[in-house]
């Protein structure tokens, strides 16, 4: 099957849409999609943009999804130190509704549901943020240096990662702490690993058409350090993309994260966590709903304001906005 | 001829991509700690550990082990689980009926209906319905499936309104539909982890086919609108959503340990969460590879489907 720059489905690589106008739409979703990377027809590419974040932040929905997250971080950062009581602290009975001082309630195990709520954000967000940190770092330098490349080391970088993508990130998380139990640098450790190979074939897909620009050339024939170019001259081209994918796998990592909360396995037992809370609770959801419903909206309101976000940016990057008032 | 020889590439890369696979769940079940220790724990006497590793067979060599296991696998021996002893094929043997019926339940119902969306609002580009329907999606998207299968639990199973109800309740050896009721959720929650992704692939794509040159070309030559969408823009905008339904088919083997555990639905995903504090190896490993394998079997269905729906590709391949 040869290649052709015009193919809309390039089965070889994973087919994809590569439209300008709908890349919101496959960037939201682009964990699944494998994206088109071959060939240098992408037009996606924003020229550099330094003001991407700044556009992005005249759309309502990136306002909103900031608002969420911030205020959702807040919580989470702020949480232990208003909090009535400790995470572990016995106030009552189990599973009541109405208790003297517990305004939400107890939980499954006579603890104030509240107090639980405003300590058990943290522990998600510092996995989730430093494990997409790592995912980011790593991703989009191996995405930069494979499309500068664009040889051998390019096929053999992109293979692994094919290979990498060939396993759901949940279920190699399961499979990695089966022996080792719950430890947060595993977690770490496993969600950013398996974040390195999603952020690095969007970089590439990226970088490429940018590489063959001629300010590049212009800048390889001025002596310019290989080292120079890739991160003086490639990466503020493709700031805009990797933005918008940085968002969008800081989405995943939080929901893969809250989910092995949820499965018992990223804290120990009883720690104060908002996945594990859903979980503890759900038996006693007819007595009390908060213990379990309170978590569940925090996380629900977290992922969807850094969905929001990356929406915005994604809009911005691609320019399909039109300035629409749709508020 | 195109056709045949692509089918065996893929093949390959299927297995291969299987062994790679295999070698990793086995390394990271092995290397990465010790399952009898963790079994165990730490205060264990040496000689008590060892004994143990000895009647588990973790004193020979890992490569030895793990050509056996590998073995195994592609003969049907698929070891015998650390609690208990009973042979893995007993333990998941009726559970992967469940999840495979709970599975192809979500897809059937989540793959006609996001389709339907997807094309439905790309017609309809910017209107209302569009508009509303894209936002609906993008919210839904983001939020991880027990989050959405928690609150569909307080509004309909308990709190809010209770039509249904939170957990299934399937008796070991009894089909899945023997309790259809309590798969209603399971299978929403499932099905609403899946439309997004497929929805908004579907969307994008019909609008690219629909601002082709080739749609445009059949509606110049006076063809009848409804020909002109499903003769010539729905199996285009297929091909690219195919790839996407594959890979959410795939996607949906690993939701069922979230779904199934927040459902208590008696599935492989539930066997696999209980495995795991057991430090269970074979059944992990076991489990794990046969989600591998529906990845890697679902991927290769979309690639061919895809050559096959979509004329551009057809012809080139001849």
């Amino acid at each position: 099957m040869s290649e052709g720059p015009d193919d809309h489905v390039d089965v070889k690589d994973g087919g994809d849409v590569d439209d300008g106008a709908d890349l919101t739409d496959l960037a939201v979703m682009s964990d699944l999609v494998v994206m088109h990377t071959a060939g240098a027809d992408d037009e996606v590419v924003s020229p550099a943009n330094p003001g991407v974040v700044r556009a992005a932040l005249g759309l309502w929905r990136t306002r909103l999804g900031l608002a969420l997250v911030v205020a959702l971080v807040g919580v989470a950062v702020v949480g232990p130190w208003i909090a009535p009581y400790g995470p572990g602290e016995f106030v009552g009975t189990a599973n009541l509704r109405d208790v003297e001082g517990a305004s939400l309630g107890t939980d499954y195990f006579g603890q104030d549901v509240w107090s639980r709520f405003l300590y058990g954000g943290r522990s998600i967000l510092f996995l989730a943020s430093v494990s997409t940190l790592i995912g980011f770092v790593f991703g989009a330098a191996i995405g930069l240096v494979a499309a500068y490349d664009r040889g051998r080391l390019d096929d053999a970088l992109m293979r692994v990662m094919d290979v990498m993508l060939a396993f759901p990130q949940l279920l190699f998380a399961l499979v990695a702490l089966t022996t080792v139990g719950p430890k947060s640098w595993l977690i770490i450790v496993i969600v950013g690993v398996t974040t390195i190979p999603r952020i690095a074939r969007i970089t590439r897909g990226a970088t490429v058409p940018v590489v063959e620009r001629d300010f590049i050339g212009a800048a390889e024939a001025l002596g310019e350090s290989r080292f120079r170019i890739v991160t003086r001259e490639l990466l503020p081209n493709i700031i805009g993309p990797l933005l918008v994918e940085a968002n969008l796998r800081l989405t995943y990592s939080i929901g893969i994260i809250a989910g092995l909360g949820f499965l018992g396995f990223a804290t120990e037992r009883n720690a104060a966590d908002w996945g594990l809370m859903v979980q503890e609770n759900r038996v006693a959801l007819s007595v009390n709903p908060w213990g379990t419903a309170l978590p569940a909206i925090a996380i629900a309101l977290l992922t969807i304001g850094t969905g929001l976000i990356s929406d915005g940016l994604s809009r911005t990057v691609a320019g399909i906005d039109r300035g629409r008032a749709d508020a | 001829m195109g056709i045949l020889k692509l089918i065996i590439r893929r093949l390959v890369l299927g297995v291969v991509t299987l062994i790679i696979v295999s070698i990793a769940v086995f390394a990271l079940t092995n290397v990465l700690g010790d399952p009898v220790t963790r079994m165990l724990g730490r205060g264990a006497l040496p000689d008590v550990v060892a004994a143990r590793r000895a009647e588990l067979g973790l004193d020979r060599p890992i490569t030895t082990r793990y050509v056996e296991w590998v073995k195994g696998l592609v003969t049907g021996d698929y070891g015998v689980s650390y609690a208990n002893g009973t042979p893995v094929w007993d333990v998941v043997a009726d559970r992967i009926n469940n999840s495979l019926f709970l599975m192809a339940m979500a897809a059937a119902i989540s793959i006609p209906l996001s389709l339907f969306l997807g094309a439905f609002t790309a017609l309809r580009r910017d209107g209302l319905f569009d508009r509303v329907m894209s936002n609906q999606l993008l919210v839904l998207a983001a939020m991880p499936e027990f989050v959405v299968g928690a609150l569909l639990t307080v509004v309909l199973a308990t709190n809010i309104w209770h039509v249904v109800p939170s957990v299934s309740r399937i008796r070991p050896g009894e089909p899945p539909w023997s309790d259809f009721d309590g798969m209603i959720l399971p299978v929403l929650t499932l099905a609403l982890a899946v439309t997004p992704h497929v929805g908004r692939t579907m969307r994008a794509a019909m609008i690219e086919v629909l601002e082709s040159d080739y749609v445009e070309m059949a509606r110049l030559k006076g063809l009848p609108e409804r020909a002109v969408l499903w003769r010539h823009a729905f199996p285009n905008a297929l091909g690219p959503t195919l790839q996407v339904i594959a890979l959410n088919i795939a996607y949906l083997a690993g939701g069922v340990v979230i779904v199934e555990s927040l459902f208590n639905f008696r599935g492989i995903g539930i066997a696999l969460r209980d495995a795991i504090p057991e430090a269970n190896a074979p059944v992990v490993q076991f489990i794990a590879m046969f989600i591998a394998t529906i990845y890697v079997i679902s991927n290769l269905f979309a690639d061919v489907i895809t050559i096959i729906v979509t004329p551009r590709l057809r012809t080139r391949l001849s």
